[in-house]
């Protein structure tokens, strides 16, 4: 086995693991850190896949940033956990899982049906596309547009936020 | 070397367990984690075929989406603070009225 | 063998950075002493330099007590996390231009990666858990609040320290700390070194004040307000978990120090060493030597201010991170830019 696979193996198993707890955990709380544990074995395949810039990103947005404020806001309400809730099997937990796995034997045939097509890896060129320059020279170039849409986007988002969470709206 | 379509199998069991917390729990931000859980799992997918195709696009749309992604928490736990203030619940099954 | 370089620089690194910290600590109290005119700690040892020694036998030594309505796991797994990001950051700083030893040239750098600066920044956002995690597990009032006010300062302070560094970044061109040290060589009218903190005045500010706020020290130290909050997030924590905390913020402050050397003040360069004609050898240990001199300087600072300056209100701390250090960094950024395309055009 290579270093590659050891990686991939290893990883997707924590990552579906912690995927697991996230959706099965009573408390908010162990639910984001199985949550932030996802993230870093994502950022982990991220670098298998030579996509370095996207691996920092995501450790830097998704378990820097947005899950500090899922804590945050969990911490703020004192969530507890939710008991009464889940202790027994209802008919919403069986239809939602037996739709969920449904869903997921559809993803799975239309991945058989093209297994054949699937493009092999050119190594070099994997290489090169996912560094910091490559992605920078594409991103104020091709794609400088939705870029600076993305400023337009979080700024009304601040706005939102802050005018959502306000104490009194007057 | 592995091959993508393991890449692809990894996101679909990914997105489907997210799938699986939207559909089952009813705590708001546990339901909103699992959202991010199968955006993610999408990010995987994009960023295995930008990989293997040798093509950036595909990680300039992860870009983007980790970008909508802050937005949507930022105001998604805005609403939620603010249903809480209402309701003293995060419980979407008592959050049915559109207005109060 | 290829893997035993890695492994020897890092033994070498962490045990410089356990031993860095207890010295530090030593400092601290000796220092803190010394400017309010009383002796500090002079029993254990010649001095009371053992002292450090000392305190980790005791913390090693003292029960481990749990609260009965923590979480157990979240407890434990706090300080954990806390003392690993102190740790690791510091891999990807250079502390020593390339050293020839055994007919080889060795990279003073434990991992050169090319985008060390976002590592560094990522790091720093992880830094937040083991605070935060801590405050909630306890299961105690004011460590909840210590744990909310640092996600919400360190968060608030991790925008303009972000920020502060793009100025640096701009000018070096390149993301990778090693690239960014060899960038300030040279000479400006050839007697003032080409150090950022020369180029990047404004920026070298902001990122000396976001470090104290994501050290978490005075006049930044709200998660631990003693004289409100008890002891913050770690109120309930005792023995070597205690022990965790403390030696990662002491940790935290070195490798602050040494990321403000290597970004701002020329990292390992000895303005004029290359004029002097030493042998390389004697001329690598000396540089060396200049970035733990320049890492003390800043250190000291730290503390000089610690015992100077007294702790802002909330509400203080977040109008001058929002209010001023962003606006601030932004402006810088923005001035960095027309300022180099002026010099190019």
């Amino acid at each position: 086995m290579t270093l590659e696979q050891l990686m991939f193996y290893g990883l997707g198993a924590v990552g579906i693991g912690s995927g697991l707890l996230v959706v099965t955990r009573r408390n908010p709380v162990m639910s984001a850190l199985s949550l932030v544990l996802n993230f870093f074995c994502l950022a982990g395949l991220y670098l298998t896949l030579n996509a370095q810039f996207i691996a920092v990103i995501q450790i830097i947005v998704y378990a820097g940033a947005i899950m500090v404020l899922f804590l945050f806001v969990i911490m703020l309400l004192n969530l507890r956990d939710e008991r009464a809730l889940s202790d027994r099997l209802s008919a919403r937990k069986i239809i939602g899982a037996g739709l969920a796995f449904g869903l997921l034997l559809q993803v799975l045939y239309i991945l058989m049906s093209a297994a054949d097509g699937f493009p092999q890896k050119d190594e070099a060129l994997a290489v090169s596309t996912g560094t910091v320059e490559v992605i920078g020279v594409q991103l104020f170039t091709t794609f400088l547009f939705p870029f600076e849409i993305t400023s337009l986007l979080l700024t009304a988002a601040i706005v939102g936020a802050v005018l959502l969470a306000k104490k009194k709206l007057d | 070397m592995v091959p993508l379509s393991h890449y692809l199998f990894l996101s679909a069991v990914l997105f489907m367990t997210g799938a699986v917390g939207v559909l089952t729990r009813r705590n708001a931000i546990i339901v909103f984690m699992s959202i991010e859980l199968m955006l993610n799992s999408v990010n995987l997918t994009l960023v295995a075929f930008s990989s293997f195709l040798g093509n950036v696009t595909g990680q300039m749309l992860v870009f983007f989406v980790m970008t909508v992604a802050a937005a949507e928490a930022a105001v998604g736990l805005a609403i939620i603070i603010a249903i809480y203030r209402r309701k003293q619940t995060v419980n979407l099954d008592e959050i049915n009225l559109l207005k109060w | 063998m290829d893997l035993l370089e890695p492994i020897i620089k890092i033994a070498v690194v962490l045990g410089a950075l356990l031993t860095a910290s207890a010295i530090v600590v030593l400092f601290d109290r000796k220092f803190s002493a010394y400017i309010q005119n009383r002796y500090g700690p002079n029993r254990v040892g010649p001095g009371g330099w053992m002292q450090s020694i000392a305190d980790v036998v005791k913390l090693v030594m003292k029960e481990d007590i749990v609260p009965k309505a923590a979480n157990r796991f979240v407890h434990d797994l706090a300080p954990m996390i806390s003392i690993t990001v102190a740790l690791t950051t510091f891999a990807v700083i250079p502390f020593g231009d390339t050293i020839p030893l055994f007919g080889k040239e060795y990279n003073l750098i434990i991992a050169d990666v090319n985008v060390g600066i976002l590592y560094i920044l990522a790091m720093t956002g992880m830094g937040v858990y083991g605070l935060t995690l801590a405050g909630w597990s306890s299961n105690n009032k004011y460590s909840l609040f210590g744990g909310l006010r640092s996600s919400a300062q360190l968060i608030s302070y991790e925008l303009s320290m972000g920020l502060s560094l793009i100025g640096v970044i701009m000018i070096a061109g390149t993301l990778q700390i090693d690239d960014i040290v060899r960038s300030q060589t040279g000479y400006w009218f050839g007697w003032i070194p080409q150090w950022n903190v020369i180029s990047q005045p404004i920026g070298f500010i902001t990122f000396f004040v976001a470090s104290f706020a994501e050290t978490n020290r005075l006049p930044f130290d709200l998660p631990e307000a003693e004289p409100e909050l008890v002891g913050g997030y770690h109120t309930e924590y005792s023995g070597m978990k205690f022990g965790l905390f403390f030696l990662s913020e002491y940790a935290n402050m070195i490798v602050s120090s040494a990321l403000i050397t290597a970004l701002f003040l020329g990292g390992w360069h000895l303005p004029f060493a290359e004029t002097w004609g030493l042998d390389p050898l004697v001329l690598a240990l000396l540089k060396i030597g200049a970035f733990m001199f320049k890492m003390f300087i800043i250190i000291s600072f730290y503390v000089v201010i610690r015992w100077t300056l007294p702790r802002f209100r909330y509400d203080q701390l977040m109008n001058l991170g929002w209010k001023v250090m962003l606006p601030v960094s932004i402006a810088n950024v923005l001035a960095t830019g027309v300022v180099m395309l002026w010099l190019t055009r």
